[in-house]
């Protein structure tokens, strides 16, 4: 599996090019045009959150991409050096009373880009979200 | 690109086409502050046209509903013309085709208004 790392910094110019570097992964791997919409839209919303609300846009963080190619899959990792958060305490955004939310979407549609889909506290701190999205079986 | 904004009246009805991209950013908040403005402004019947926006994140999704509040606590409507697939996906997902009224067509929507 072939895999490349970058380290990018806080900043929203990062969420391009880190959507940019993956989606051209993805096009090796044969994704085709709406997989590679939901993938981008996927790592850009990741990124969001890394940025945003994980580095808060500390200029003194990083935010680490990993996209590994497998002949079937396109694994991606993104972890922040932020607070960390808990997933079972954000507020469900199809909830009645949250559906005037501004804000609180992202990992709803980043789930349903994507076919795996795993948060987890990084090491040594922060907040590590790992998809994965398959390519889908000929027919 | 991030998003374009042209408004003109069709009516009593101000339909605001936008082209481009709506995310986090100048895009988002370009479309905040034209909501803002012409909610401000007294308009009460704001059709925005997406059937040229290619991409919405969910900060533009955010700045829709957030638009959406806004007009109705002015006491008006805000409703949503020429989604694209991929749009219409989102307010799936996100559930939002319970709170926005979505047409196809701008005579139709526009007529909705009356």
């Amino acid at each position: 599996m072939a895999e490349r790392d970058i380290l990018l910094d806080s900043t929203l110019d990062s969420v391009e090019i880190a959507e940019d570097a993956v989606l051209q992964d993805a096009q090796e791997i044969g994704f085709r045009e709406e997989e590679l919409h939901q993938i981008g839209m996927a790592v850009r919303e990741t990124m969001v959150n890394a940025v945003v609300h994980g580095n808060r846009y500390n200029s003194r963080k990083k935010v680490h991409l990993s996209v590994m190619k497998g002949h079937d899959r396109l694994t991606v990792v993104i972890a922040d050096e932020g607070e960390g958060f808990d997933l079972n305490a954000l507020p469900n955004p199809l909830a009645e009373e949250n559906l005037l939310r501004q804000s609180g979407r992202g990992l709803l549609l980043i789930q349903a880009f994507v076919d795996e889909f795993q948060v987890r506290r990084g090491q040594p701190g922060g907040t590590e979200v790992r998809m994965v999205k398959y390519l889908a079986k000929a027919s | 690109m991030s998003v374009k904004l042209t408004t003109r009246q069709v009516g009593d009805v101000t339909v605001i086409d936008a082209t481009g991209r709506i995310t986090l950013g100048e895009g988002a908040s370009t479309f905040r502050d034209a909501i803002r403005d012409l909610a401000t402004k007294g308009e009460k019947k704001l059709l925005v046209n997406l059937s040229d926006v290619s991409y919405i994140d969910s900060s533009g999704i955010g700045e829709m509903v957030s638009g959406f509040t806004t007009v109705t606590n002015h006491g008006g409507q805000l409703k949503l013309l020429g989604l694209s697939k991929r749009v219409k996906d989102l307010l799936q997902i996100t559930k939002l085709y319970t709170v926005f009224e979505v047409f196809e067509d701008e005579a139709a929507a526009v007529r909705s208004f009356a």
